[in-house]
Formats: structure tokens, C-alpha cells, sequence
């Protein structure tokens, strides 16, 4: 399993959980999977074009998916996965 | 080497940094003549601003157009229950200049916008991010990139924070690598819709407050292309990889924002 670390903005959809575990080879796969376990978790972490939004950044292991590969970064047991949305209180 | 001068009281006053191996005179004569500037008399801006005057920074800038109210009071440590009502830029000098006196606290009581950010920023060694809105961190974001001068960002919700410093020049990131495009207007709820822990700003502020006297005094290693997370509720501090983009519009290769831009339309709010 995959270990998501789920950000406060998102935790509705975790039932207040801040981890979640997930399954997939990679993580266009993980995400489809967190959907089906936690509807709404990761449907704003896909853009119209199916490729990572720009308002929100996803670490595998604290690099950047971005630069891993986006959806098609891969993801294997073990890995963490942190998801983190741009805030801006002050 | 010249031997910084200080006057007894400063002697007294600075001992604990003055004998300090990192900061020592040299550093502590480098914070009398730096000037920073805090964007928002907040959360944020409160300890950072506080931290900064107490450590002697020389000119220290405040912005903020707002007043203090009293939901304030339960983290934004500058002001007082009897400043209910006041400009938090007044509230705030009063605060400063009784920690330190010899903190000349320079007051914008004026809203950032596209229009007066580069004459308010200009000037200054060291820019602080205590804002509380998209729009605001861009255009502070974008005009510390078109001036060059280093940008000690904050940011938080509800128990979360975060924290980096953008200094510009060479394969260093920005905000905009960070965070390409704001949300989308509304997915964000802010600290007044949502809540936020009193202690948190607190943290994140005094983080800022930190970087900059770093950035100032040369000390240590600045939080660059490193970004701090902090969760409260799980007491963790982690940091991530934070990547210089070449394609980033203000800092990348080819840059296509080269003036300030109308950062409400950018953000899609209506202001």
C-alpha cells in the first residue's frame, strides 16, 4: 500500500483522516484507486487534461511529481505520497 | 574589519546576540542598518515584526490598510484589546517602538496594489509575506522577482503552515514555481471562514522572522528551494523539494510577466 498524507482542505473527504492508504503502479492509478475509497479525495487533483493541477503540487517522497512523470510517476509500496494545496491565510 | 559601534544601551541590549558566534557585532551592526519589510500587521506579521524590532533591524516597514478588530486579538499579538478599532499600522508602531526604540517603524496604511507595490517595496533589503489573500502573495511575489529583493514567504490554514524564502537570481524558485496558478476563486476557504489556530501564525511567523534575520546577517543556510511544512495537530515539521521552473512567467528562462499585473483578474476574484 501506498501511504497518502491527506491535507487539512481535503480531509472531508478522508472522514477527518490525515493518512490514507492506496494501491496502484502509478499515480494517475493510486488516484483512480483513492477515488473509489474516498469519493471527491482526488478528483480536484486532476486537471481538465488529465495532468496535475497548477494550484495544487503532489510530493512522491518529497520530490516534486511534477518532475517525476505527473500521472505517470511511479508509484510502489512503501512510497509516500503528500498532497498540498496552495494556502493563504495570513 | 572596522568594530561595529554601539552605544551602551545597544551593548546591553544586543549582548545575548552580540556574543552570539553566527550573528556576533558584525551581524548585529548588519541588522542596525537593514531594512525589512513586513507585508501585514497579522498573524503573521505579528511575531515576525516583533522578533525583527526586538532584534534591532534598523528600518522596519509595515503595510497593512486594515483595522483591528476584535477576532483579531486571539493570535495577532502586535495589538491590544484597548486598540480595538485602530489602524493595526498604528497599534503595531506603538507595540514596536515600546520593544525597542531605536527601531525606526516606517507605516504604509495603504492597500497593496499593482499600482504603489514597487514604490513601497523598492528600498527595502528584505520583503516578509504576512499576507492573508492570493492576489496580494502574487503581486508581492512578482514585484520582489522584478526588483530583486528576497522574499521570506508564509503561509497558513487552520492548523497547517508553510514557509520558504524566494530569493531571486539564478535557478532559485519562486512562488510561481511553487504554485503556477492560484485556485480556483472559492476552493480556498480563508482564515475568517474557516478558523485558524491562534499558536499557528505564531510558528510560521516566527519562522519568517528567523530567514530574514539570516538572510540580513549571512547566517546559517536560507530556506531556499526548500519548503517547510508544519501540522500543529501531528506536531511535524517536514520539508519538500521546492524546483526553480525555466518555464515560470516571472523567474523562468523567458519571462512574460515583466510589469505588475492585475492580480484580482489573475486570481479570479472581483475586488
Amino acid at each position: 500500500m501506498i501511504e497518502v498524507k491527506v491535507p487539512t482542505l481535503l480531509r472531508r473527504h478522508t472522514g477527518g483522516e490525515p493518512v490514507v492508504r492506496g494501491e496502484g503502479t502509478t499515480l494517475g492509478e493510486l488516484f483512480t484507486d483513492l477515488e473509489s475509497r474516498h469519493p471527491g479525495l482526488t478528483s480536484g487533483l486532476v486537471s481538465g487534461d488529465g495532468g496535475l493541477p497548477r494550484h495544487v503540487n503532489v510530493y512522491v517522497n518529497g520530490e516534486d511529481a511534477r518532475y517525476l512523470g505527473a500521472m505517470a510517476t511511479v508509484v510502489s509500496d512503501g512510497d509516500v505520497v503528500s498532497v498540498l494545496p496552495a494556502v493563504a491565510g495570513g | 574589519m572596522t568594530e561595529p559601534r554601539f552605544t551602551e544601551d545597544e551593548v546591553l541590549r544586543y549582548a545575548r546576540h552580540i556574543f552570539l558566534p553566527g550573528i556576533g557585532g558584525e551581524g548585529q551592526a548588519k541588522l542596525g542598518r537593514a531594512k525589512v519589510l513586513v507585508i501585514g500587521a497579522g498573524g503573521l506579521g505579528s511575531p515576525a515584526a516583533m522578533y525583527l524590532a526586538a532584534a534591532g533591524v534598523g528600518t522596519l516597514g509595515l503595510v497593512d490598510f486594515d483595522h483591528v478588530d476584535l477576532t483579531n486579538l486571539q493570535r495577532q499579538l502586535l495589538h491590544d484589546t484597548n486598540d480595538v478599532g485602530r489602524p493595526k499600522v498604528d497599534s503595531a508602531r506603538e507595540r514596536l517602538n515600546d520593544l525597542n526604540p531605536n527601531v525606526e517603524v516606517l507605516t504604509h496604511d495603504v492597500a497593496l496594489t499593482s499600482a504603489n507595490a514597487m514604490d513601497i517595496l523598492g528600498g527595502y533589503d528584505v520583503v516578509v509575506d504576512g499576507t492573508d489573500n492570493f492576489p496580494v502573495r502574487y503581486l508581492v511575489n512578482d514585484a520582489t522577482q522584478l526588483l530583486g529583493i528576497p522574499l521570506v514567504y508564509g503561509s497558513i490554514y487552520q492548523f497547517e503552515g508553510q514557509a520558504s524564502v524566494f530569493l531571486p537570481g539564478r535557478d532559485n524558485p519562486c512562488y510561481r514555481c511553487l504554485f503556477p496558478e492560484p485556485p480556483p476563486p472559492g476552493t480556498v476557504p480563508s482564515c475568517a471562514e474557516a478558523g485558524v489556530f491562534g499558536v499557528l501564525p505564531g510558528i510560521i511567523g516566527s519562522i519568517q522572522a528567523v530567514e530574514a534575520i539570516k538572510l540580513v546577517t549571512g547566517a546559517g543556510e536560507p530556506l531556499v528551494g526548500r519548503l517547510l511544512l508544519f501540522d500543529a495537530l501531528a506536531m511535524d515539521f517536514t520539508s519538500v523539494k521546492l524546483r526553480w521552473d525555466p518555464d515560470c512567467p516571472v523567474c523562468g528562462k523567458s519571462p512574460t510577466v515583466t510589469e505588475l499585473i492585475d492580480y484580482d483578474a489573475f486570481c479570479g476574484v472581483t475586488p
